[in-house]
């Protein structure tokens, strides 16, 4: 599949060491993607199939904000629907119709599975057909996994993006080349990143997903991908088999990230490198003046990241190069070495990498490690702050636009606020 | 399958965490898949705990659903128990694991651990979040409590109770537990145990010490104490002491268990809200349209409260909490109402729209609809978020509780002053219909001018109502009642005009009905 992508070899002199680890995990499921997802994309709702478990932490984590009409809902699965899957399909179709006749303008909805329908094997993929069929054309139903047992976090936007893949538009075979930006981005990082591709000259850029359902943008053989987010193993995979070519680069973080990462689009559409170093230098010199403030600041503080969102190791090689962060430990829930493979080649040697985790185990470590910084969940970061360690709670990193040049210092500061309120507290 | 836009209450297991959070010493191992370790963030996020609640989920994932998931949780039991050397342990599964029938009790039991494992069977398709509570408290006090106690006689001692009920994320249970232990030591009370909040299994073992038991919360804590009345023979207070009365009822209750003289504990004016509810200023409050919802026992204090304690009107008054059901619904007859007892936050919406209330009290799940709506909004009972744990002492239970029932239910109001100069004066630039009250800000209300039309789901009593053609002028006349009593305005006048089948609303019409229904 990613023929026209081979995998850069990794360089044996500055391999990192990986590590995997099972046991306890302490990570938010799939189905956690909804609460940004359901603002990126207006005119869709999600409409989780589950048990009340699944109403709850959605509503815990998105249910601090007042919402006169919220995008999101679960239908909840009880007694009678466990006893036989046919009543099941009914009910479903009922609380479904129910839903469009209360919020009329839905464009698109997604059916979210969960542990409990994965587990009773509920067919929601056969659910969506049906369901789109009844509606036509005023709602499209799609379906996709948000569980627990199959999905961590930040693979909740994968599954959901590659639900979406399908209904993209084909391009025309004779299309000329066009570039296609996959992964969720704040609206402000997005305009960013348009105006520096027209700059650099690359006429046709669409974004996935697109800010309403009814603009998806077209994806065909000519179509070159760039990964925003090092989440997207399955989207990848979808418009490969559509034809599209994954670009291989390292994630805009940072400077650095960002300059490989529209280096790789350039150079894919022959952009020539003088212009190249001509539009990008305004962004670099900015993110560079950006950056210098906070790296006294990080400069040789030892970071301990527990696994999250994968976005962990972009964000160490960010801190390790960028600031001159030391990295104790670097763990991730999941590494697709494809597609982080720039990314690792970038890590100082012998960095210690951990896909997985064993929760206990991995406490013990940062507790003898006593990092600096200890990038961490909710679940973990008061209780390790009441015991004496600096954390920076990671879930923010996912709701705060930190892609490209002019967020380079605002992703740097979100490392260094939880030092420099240390700093400032004296109670 | 309920279509749930907001659920009033977790599952069970939530309930199960609540307990084993507020104890120490205990540990709950939970059978679960991955990412159910969300509940963790309810103690150290929303609660603001500065530990880790002691939990050990088994987080299993699909791939081991092929393989030994009973094998799982066995390690996890052993591990958790080498790890944190509990006094006692709870083991139960989520809903997810129900699905796979691990039998988490009997394999625990299997371990033959050398501490106290009790089973929890929490039927996650079924019940819910306080039930599970309730459960998982009566479970550990009838395993834990023993049946002999050791009571010293009464001669020559103080009176000794249990205070039954405070758990982790509890509205408001650390400030009441405050306010009830002052009262209970007012009254010359000494207290055996606090329980689950700060117990450990060892002080369940003492329970039975004590003369009688006072429940809080009837919610979490009554199967548990009614356990206690059979086994120990003590006698329970059940009575909730949020409002004024209530909390002189109750000082009452327990000082004739007690056998000592309340007098001294009720003299004087212990709470400022008679006061502050008397004084002029609160005229204006007289015969405001509450709508009340929430967990039984707040709804009902509530209620009360409003009614008899604030003078407001209580035109809507309903629970999530279908075991004190009952109640509600005798509490609600009182006002002259049916009660609305549901879990569905659709059906609490069409009430809310239903009865044009000026003010809600509610949950966090109000505060939405509130917005939707354009009503003012005060939260009086879970579920919460984070804004509801206060760092300040802020009961709502006993004398000073009632001083913060009386400041967080007026506070959304508009001000008599404003209220009077809107009412009168319709087209200043700053103050108008469209803006929330001063003091909060002046911004923007929810685009939502006319809370009574019921269009999503039509309630059952409006069978095939005309529609009305209102004359302009009536409109336009219509728009002169401030927008707190416009619905209330224009239902009446519809009513008023259904019944003498009038096809036009006209300003004598609208002034007619104001006649015939007074406000």
């Amino acid at each position: 599949m990613n023929a026209h992508a081979p995998i850069p070899a990794l360089d044996p002199g500055c391999a990192v060491d990986i590590r995997q680890e099972r046991g306890q995990r302490a990570v938010f499921c799939g189905l956690t993607g909804i609460v940004w997802l359901h603002r990126k994309i207006q005119d869709a709702f999600f409409l989780v199939v589950g048990s009340r478990t699944c109403a709850h932490l959605i509503q815990s984590a998105a249910g601090v904000m007042i919402f006169a009409e919220p995008r999101f809902a679960t239908a909840i699965i009880d007694e009678r629907d466990l006893a036989g899957l046919a009543d099941m399909n009914e009910e479903l179709d009922r609380v479904t119709r129910r839903l469009i006749e209360r919020r009329p303008d839905i464009r698109l909805l997604f059916l979210v599975g969960s542990c409990p329908s994965e587990v009773i094997k509920l067919d929601l993929s056969r659910a969506a057909q049906r369901l789109s069929q009844s509606f036509h054309p005023d709602v499209r139903v799609l379906s996709y996994s948000g569980s627990g047992i199959e999905t961590t976090f930040t693979q909740g936007e994968d599954a959901c993006l590659a639900a979406l893949v399908p209904e993209m538009p084909r391009e025309a075979t004779d299309a000329a080349a066009s570039l296609l930006v996959v992964g969720a981005l704040a609206d402000v990082v997005e305009d960013q990143f348009s105006r520096l591709f027209a700059e650099l000259g690359i006429e046709t850029v669409r974004f996935l997903p697109a800010r309403r359902a009814g603009d998806m943008p077209a994806v065909g053989p000519n179509t070159r991908i760039l990964l925003a987010q090092p989440f997207l193993a399955d989207t990848a995979r979808a418009l490969e088999a559509r034809g599209a070519t994954r670009l291989p680069a390292p994630f805009p973080l940072g400077a650095e990230g960002t300059t490989a990462w529209l280096k790789a689009a350039a150079d894919a559409f022959g952009i020539a490198p003088d212009h190249f170093d001509a539009v990008t230098a305004p962004g670099r010199a900015r993110a560079s003046r950006a950056l210098d403030p906070y790296r006294a600041m990080l400069r040789d503080k030892r970071v301990f990241f527990f696994p999250d969102s994968q976005l962990e190791i972009p964000l160490a090689r960010f801190l390790s190069r960028e600031m001159g962060a030391a990295l104790i430990e670097v763990g991730t829930p999941y590494l697709h070495r494809g597609h982080l493979a720039p990314e690792l080649a970038l890590l100082p040697p012998g960095t210690q990498v951990v896909e997985g985790q064993s929760l206990d185990a991995q406490m013990d470590r940062a507790r003898a490690a006593r990092p600096d910084l200890t990038v961490c969940g909710l679940g973990l970061a008061n209780p390790f702050e009441a015991e004496g360690l600096a954390t920076k709670w990671s879930i923010e990193l996912l709701f705060t636009p930190i892609q490209g040049y002019d967020q380079a210092g605002d992703l740097a500061e979100l490392f260094a606020r939880p030092l420099n309120r240390r700093t400032r507290l004296e109670v | 399958m309920q279509l749930t836009l907001w659920t009033y209450e977790g599952p069970p297991h939530i309930g199960a965490m609540r307990i084993a959070t507020a104890m120490r010493g205990l540990h709950y191992v939970l059978h679960a898949p991955q990412g159910d370790t969300y509940a963790d963030l309810l103690f150290t996020m929303i609660e603001r705990r500065d530990t880790r609640p002691p939990v050990t989920y088994t987080t299993f994932q699909a791939r081991d659903l092929g393989s030994d998931t009973a094998e799982i949780f066995k390690t996890a039991v052993a591990d958790a128990y080498e790890r944190f050397r509990p006094q006692a342990m709870i083991v139960g599964a989520s809903c997810t694991a129900e699905l796979i029938q691990d039998d988490p009790g009997g394999l625990a039991k299997a371990l033959a651990l050398p501490i106290p494992v009790i089973p929890l069977e929490l039927p996650a398709y079924q019940k819910k979040e306080n039930w599970g509570a309730s459960e998982t408290f009566y479970r550990l006090v009838r395993a834990l409590a023993g049946s002999t106690a050791e009571v010293t006689p009464r001669e020559g001692r103080r009176p000794l109770c249990n205070i039954l009920g405070p758990t982790a994320l509890g509205f408001r249970h650390r400030d009441d537990l405050v306010e009830i232990e002052k009262l209970l030591a007012a009254l010359g009370i000494d207290v055996n145990v606090i329980a689950p909040s700060g117990a450990s299994p060892a002080d369940l073992g003492r329970l039975g010490a004590a003369d009688f038991n006072v429940v809080l919360y009837p919610e979490v804590a009554r199967a548990a104490a009614q356990h206690l009345l059979k086994t120990f023979g003590q006698p329970m207070v059940e009575t909730v002491p949020i409002g004024v009365q209530a909390t002189i009822r109750f000082v009452e209750e327990v000082a004739k268990l007690a056998g000592v003289d309340p007098a001294p504990v009720l003299a004087g004016a212990p709470s400022r809200l008679p006061w502050y509810s008397r004084s002029v200023d609160s005229t204006y409050l007289t015969g405001k349209r509450v709508f009340i919802f929430g967990d039984a026992t707040h709804a009902l204090a509530a209620a009360r409260v409003a009614a008899t304690e604030l003078g407001f009107k209580v035109v809507g008054l309903g629970t999530y909490t279908r075991e004190f059901a009952r109640e509600v619904r005798a509490e609600a007859a009182l006002h002259g109402i049916e009660a609305t007892i549901t879990d569905d936050y659709l059906d609490v919406e069409a009430a809310i729209q239903g009865c044009q209330a000026e003010l809600v009290l509610g949950t966090q799940m109000e505060r939405h609809i509130a917005k939707r709506l354009g009503i003012p909004c005060a939260v009086i009972s879970s579920p919460i978020h984070v804004q509801d744990f206060p760092a300040r002492h802020s009961p709502q239970m006993g004398f000073e509780g009632a001083n913060v029932l009386f400041d967080t239910w007026v506070h959304p109001l508009m001000m008599g002053l404003e209220e009077h100069l809107l009412g009168m004066f319709r087209e200043d630039v700053e103050f108008h219909d469209g803006v929330a009250p001063s003091h909060l800000g002046g911004g923007e209300r929810a685009p939502q001018p006319e809370p009574i039309r019921i269009e999503p789901t039509p309630v059952a009593e409006t069978p095939s109502t005309p529609a009305f053609v209102w004359d302009p002028s009536a409109e336009k006349e219509l728009k002169k009642i401030p927008f707190f009593v416009r619905g209330k305005a224009r239902a009446n006048t519809e009513r008023f005009a259904r019944e003498r089948n009038l096809a036009v609303v006209t300003v004598e019409t609208l002034y007619d009905a104001k006649s015939h229904f007074g406000r």
